[in-house]
């Protein structure tokens, strides 16, 4: 009886979080200034890589090549 | 007598449904040898934690999961076992092909925006985005950090789109590119990389992805602390354990733990089928970012880059590098792109965990 009882109360939760659920396609028009500050960031990050990278192959570059 | 027949008497259908999805992930992690280093343990984990009654689910699994998932330990311990398995050296030899890396994230924002649509609380559609990272760990400690509802689907939809990359990349690398563009040769040229190089490069990452991006550095420290181990040529006896001996003992610890989440009540939603779509969903345009950042440079530079190394920008390595050159190989027999893909392939696991850390500096 227990047992019913949890699942009977899992399948309840279930229920409710399968409500939560909602369709507001406003939001993926909101939400595009993350797309345009993720991509940014992540191609600043690498920027810096690269250059960085760049100058280490530069100053040791390896002298047998 | 009660007692023989008492337990049996308490399954659920979804309990049922549930030690179903387990046996299945272990066929698939057997038969089909999708990932079975993490499918495996996995589906037993599944099986184990829906049997009513289960003393597995309140007793170890509970304590691993606690122990090393919710606080980030197993995916960062994992991180030191893959940081030295990779070899930086084609990426070092050219370091440009680091913005193939960058590009192919783009899947990873836009699923975000796709997310949102549908998930009211901006932690999961975030959670649910870096399933784009094409990374396990990273998507597990993403999830956890962000304290995401679907932890356990995502790690399904990473994991099983991981091992799907075979099947979804080159229908959507031939769709965006013409014959012609796949044949393009990429002559290598072979540059040694210095000791002094390969020793630097893991530290430079570290401070500059952590100096930028802060919630980035547990993540990408741990991934440039396995390779330092690798790089520095004094603790070979350490980088063999962290490669073999570390990395499968957190990898098993991680599968069962990761159960944790596999029950009938979190798992069985209309939220897990939305998940495994928008997974679907953010690998695709990864690898459609990739590829067509390429065609936008080839565009703009005299020097022809073929298209498809793009695609090997997200972080399932080696698989991605390989396919794309299994690719060229079959457009042209001649045509050896591989120390090209998997230079790019080698920075998509960079710029994924990099991308994992914008996600916390923006969420978390």
């Amino acid at each position: 009886m227990l047992h019913f009882l949890t699942h009977a109360s899992a399948a309840s939760a279930a229920a409710a979080e399968n409500a939560q659920l909602v369709f507001d396609p406003a939001k993926f028009i909101r939400n595009l200034q993350y797309m345009g500050i993720g991509m940014l960031v992540i191609f600043l990050v690498i920027g810096v890589i690269i250059l960085s990278t760049m100058l280490v192959n530069y100053l040791f570059s390896d002298p047998t090549n | 007598m009660d007692i023989l027949y008492s337990n049996l008497l308490a399954f659920t259908w979804q309990d049922l449904l549930m030690i179903g999805i387990g046996c299945l992930l272990i066929y698939l992690a057997v038969k089909k040898e999708m990932e079975p280093s993490l499918l495996l343990p996995m589906g037993l984990g599944t099986i184990l934690v829906n049997i009513p009654g289960s003393t597995a689910l309140v007793g170890p699994i509970n304590e691993l999961y606690h122990a090393g998932i919710a606080n980030e330990l197993f995916p960062l311990l994992l991180f030191i076992g893959i940081g030295a398995m990779i070899d930086f050296g084609p990426l070092l030899s050219n370091p440009k092909l680091m913005l193939f890396g960058a590009a192919a994230q783009f899947g990873i924002f836009f699923t975000l925006c796709m997310a949102s649509v549908f998930f009211p609380e901006i932690k999961d559609s975030a959670s649910i985005a870096i399933i784009g990272a094409a990374d396990g760990p990273t998507s597990i400690a993403v999830a956890n950090t962000l304290g995401s509802n679907y932890v356990g689907a995502i790690t399904v939809a990473a994991y099983s789109y991981m091992a799907l990359v075979p099947v979804i990349q080159p229908p959507v690398i031939k769709l965006l590119t013409t014959k012609k563009e796949r044949m393009i040769r990429m002559p290598y040229e072979q540059k040694s990389v210095s000791k002094t190089t390969r020793i630097l490069f893991p530290i430079i990452i570290t401070i500059v992805a952590s100096a930028i991006v802060p919630d980035a550095t547990a993540l990408i420290g741990f991934l440039m602390f396995g390779n330092l181990i690798r790089e520095c040529g004094v603790l070979n006896s350490l980088s063999d354990t962290a490669q073999n001996v570390l990395a499968n003992l957190i990898t098993i610890f991680l599968g069962i733990s990761v159960a944790f989440n596999m029950t009938a009540d979190k798992f069985l939603q209309l939220s897990t089928l939305l998940i495994m779509g928008l997974g679907l969903i953010a690998f695709i345009v990864d690898t459609a970012g990739g590829v067509l950042f390429a065609k936008l440079l080839n565009l703009l530079s005299k020097k022809k880059i073929n298209p498809m190394i793009g695609a090997a920008g997200i972080s399932a390595f080696p698989m991605s590098g390989r396919i794309v050159h299994k690719m060229a190989l079959q457009e042209d027999p001649q045509n050896f792109l591989l120390m090209h893909s998997i230079g790019v392939n080698v920075s998509g696991q960079i710029a994924s965990v990099i991308a994992g850390g914008i996600i916390l500096n923006l969420f978390g």
